[in-house]
């Protein structure tokens, strides 16, 4: 996939300005979560199986070389082959050689973030060899020209007119008055027009969910069964996976297993979970003749052992992204990449090089709901941080953040000076204010030119603190003590934090009444 | 250099280190070996008994239908219902004659009972509709099957026609994965390959008919895999392979 996470605040303010995209991301946002909390809270083990899947792939990587030599081995033993591709170059070659050597025309494709990352789709049709997307989601993507949008659910950004529009420009041969406007009309047809292209395929070429040392098998978990027919019915299975997909058992893998799907989409089990493992055996009646396995570094060697090793550990569920508030808004393109929401703000860079793709991890809010449930128990805001940290120092930011923050940080060294600052902040802060809120305010308009900024209280805390710190006369140290007793009056602040998508960039609704002015402080005696 | 040599020396400068020791590859070996903390859920530890109920139960909330039948005599009688009840043909293309050690039974089976059900063996073709298979075990757990290729089962029938039936007996439903690899394991020790796992070319686990929710998020089944999994669960315990 092309790389455009330079856009990056272009992208984001025309993806906060597409309705369609808008209406798909609220579905998306409760149906995901919803039915994650639901499987999660029907297995007692499932905290358990997280911290036990984090274990397993730290092992993993601690060993990596030891269990990729036991892979090749095994692979070799069942009669596949191994090919180390440490760029995307070799992957692309080492494809392409192999579908030349059996004269392939077409090419189906199970789903592989490996395969948009080297852009394996262009370089075949350059060389003549036609690729089907066969998930219906990146199929439907594939017929418009779009990069997907999420890494479970590629075509989510896709209403189901545009799907049918795309339907009648590409499947020739079929009545035009055909009607198109139930999601079940649509299946069905992409049932049939795919069925045929599985059928006349010379080559299939999956990902891998999961690869295992143990039995040098290879595992694809799909809802479709695309991926099973992509493998089983041409004469060559190719499988598309990177290093850090490796488990060393069997037992491990089913360990992964159990939180892959519940994290997800909230299944017990996702329908087919499909172990593969070499070409067809001795009498076998159906199943490939040549199985193999392109194993692809492109920079994840790099992550190893470094200060992100921890994002090696990720199955590519889309936990994070479903419950993040900032890609909840922008949806997947926005982030100029294969990999969106939190997961490709701290992967893209580490891949693709932080001078290009600093913007994602400025992308986030840090409110932490990634890391609470991804199921690798991978600390994402910690090391989008590390990426922070990293910009700072390389002088990757506009001067003028560079030069705020520096200011902000000598002040805030030098407690004399920093108190002296805010008061002088907060007696220009009130004097803007009207009626309580402050409605533009210079150097801040990319916060107020849609929110009102609530005016401070006259004294910091500390000072007011300071002020009020005498030893209590008895009465009143009993009274502070006793619970305060719970307002009768409703909230006046907006209780919710859904904004309907036709208010996105109007203010938050209706301004509270003014504050009032804090009691005066008291004279020290 | 070759891209092999690029990859393993980037990978042992990332964890700063040559080859694992002498003893850190002991314990590696071990451990590929033994299962160690392995965490098994609770759900299906168990008796007998009740894991059935758990397999039916989990496999109808997958959209799996299951009726129960006594023994292999009434097999035949089920196929016809399900074929009359969903209103298709009386074809069906069923698993080949079976090397006896992993669905023995699918010979047993007197068809002669319903004569009039056509039965092709071999793989599946696209004018399918129906298919019939075995399955190497059931797992309560997730009610999920678990089916093996080999030359008596071939892939196809699993993933190609429209309507899967599977014919499932008591005994072949288990508890957990565990126990699954578990018996997976003893086949291939009994099939002579010293004691380490062997797993055949493909290994399906199927939990409910092919679905997608791609289309608005409208979750609907029949997306390229089969429509409906039936699955006919045989009371009659008969002896697997000898």
């Amino acid at each position: 996939m092309r790389i455009s996470t330079d856009g990056f605040t272009d992208n984001v303010k025309q993806a906060l300005v597409n309705r369609q995209l808008q209406d798909a991301l609220a579905k998306m946002k409760v149906g995901f979560v919803e039915r994650r909390r639901k499987a999660a809270d029907r297995l007692p083990e499932f905290e358990a199986l997280r911290d036990a899947a984090r274990d397993i792939k730290n092992h993993t990587l601690a060993n990596l070389d030891f269990y990729l030599e036991k892979f090749e081995r095994k692979v070799a033993e069942n009669g596949g082959a191994v090919h180390w591709c440490p760029d995307a170059d070799t992957a692309r070659d080492t494809i392409l050689n192999i579908c030349r050597l059996v004269n392939a025309r077409t090419v189906t494709k199970g789903k592989t973030m490996i395969g948009e990352e080297i852009e394996i789709n262009e370089f075949l049709e350059a060389n003549g060899i036609t690729p089907v997307e066969t998930d219906l989601g990146e199929y439907i993507i594939q017929l418009r020209h779009e990069p997907p949008s999420h890494v479970v659910a590629p075509a989510i950004h896709v209403s189901k007119d545009q799907i049918a529009e795309a339907f009648r420009e590409h499947h020739a041969g079929l009545d035009p008055n055909r009607p198109l406007t139930e999601p079940t009309a649509l299946l069905a047809e992409a049932r049939r027009v795919l069925r045929e292209r599985f059928l006349e395929a010379d080559v299939g070429i999956t990902g891998a969910n999961l690869m295992i040392a143990e039995t040098g098998s290879t595992v694809i978990v799909t809802n479709e069964g695309n991926g099973d027919l992509t493998q089983t019915l041409p004469r060559v299975h190719i499988v598309l996976c990177s290093i850090e997909k490796l488990v060393p058992t069997l037992d491990d893998a089913t360990t992964i297993l159990r939180v892959l799907a519940r994290s997800a989409t909230g299944q017990e089990m996702s329908v087919y979970t499909t172990f593969s493992t070499g070409p067809r055996r001795k009498g076998d009646l159906d199943g490939p003749e040549q199985f193999h396995v392109v194993i692809l570094d492109n920079g994840r060697s790099k992550l190893l052992g470094g200060d992100f090793q921890d994002i090696l550990r990720c199955i590519k569920c889309g936990a994070c992204m479903n419950h993040c508030p900032v890609y909840g808004a922008i949806g997947g393109h926005a982030y100029g990449w294969v990999y969106s929401g939190p997961l490709g703000k701290v992967l893209t860079p580490g891949l693709i090089g932080l001078e290009k793709a600093h913007d994602l991890p400025n992308a986030s809010t840090f409110c932490g709901r990634c890391e609470e449930v991804c199921p690798m128990r991978i600390p994402l805001p910690k090391l989008m941080r590390r990426w922070r940290e990293k910009e700072f120092d390389r002088h990757m930011m506009p001067s003028k953040s560079r030069w705020a923050l520096r200011l902000w940080g000598f002040g805030a060294l030098r407690p004399a000076l920093y108190r002296l600052g805010t008061w002088f902040a907060l007696r220009y802060l009130r004097r803007r204010a009207e009626r309580g809120w402050i409605a533009a305010l210079k150097y801040a308009e990319g916060w107020t030119v849609c929110r009102d900024l609530p005016a401070p209280a006259a004294r910091t805390f500390q000072s007011q603190w300071h002020g009020r710190r005498r030893p209590l006369k008895p009465e009143k140290a009993a009274k502070a003590a006793k619970p305060p007793k719970p307002s009768k009056k409703p909230a006046a602040w907006p209780t919710t934090t859904k904004t309907p998508p036709s208010q996105a960039g109007k203010s938050i609704g209706k301004m509270p009444p003014p504050l009032k002015p804090p009691p005066q402080a008291r004279k020290p005696r | 250099m070759t891209t092999r040599d690029d990859i393993f020396r980037a990978v042992r400068k990332a964890l700063k280190r040559d080859k694992p020791s002498a003893e850190q590859l002991q314990a590696l070996e071990r451990r590929l070996l033994n299962a160690e903390n392995q965490i098994v859920p609770q759900r299906a530890q168990l008796p007998h008994e009740h894991q059935l109920r758990l397999f039916i139960d989990m496999a109808r909330e997958a959209s799996t239908s299951v009726v129960e039948v006594q023994g292999l005599r009434e097999v035949p009688h089920a196929v016809a219902d399900y074929l009359v009840g969903h209103n298709l043909p009386a074809e069906i293309v069923m698993a080949p004659s079976p090397v006896l050690e992993t669905i023995p039974w699918l010979e047993k089976i007197p068809w002669s009972e319903r004569p009039l059900i056509a039965i092709r063996r071999g793989r599946a073709e696209p004018r399918d509709l129906v298919s019939l298979t075995g399955a190497f075990a059931g797992i309560a757990e997730t009610g999920t099957l678990m089916l093996l290729s080999g030359p008596d089962a071939p892939t196809t029938l699993n993933l190609m026609p429209d309507h899967h039936l599977v014919v499932l007996g008591v005994a072949q439903v288990l508890g957990t994965y565990e126990e699954a690899w578990a018996k997976l394991r003893e086949r291939a020790r009994a099939q002579g390959a010293d004691g380490r796992m062997a797993l055949p070319r493909t290994v399906n686990f199927i939990t409910g008919p092919s679905r997608s929710g791609d289309i608005e998020q409208t979750l609907q089944m029949g997306a390229h895999g089969p429509r409906r999994v039936h699955v006919i669960l045989v009371h009659e315990r008969f002896a697997e392979a000898g």
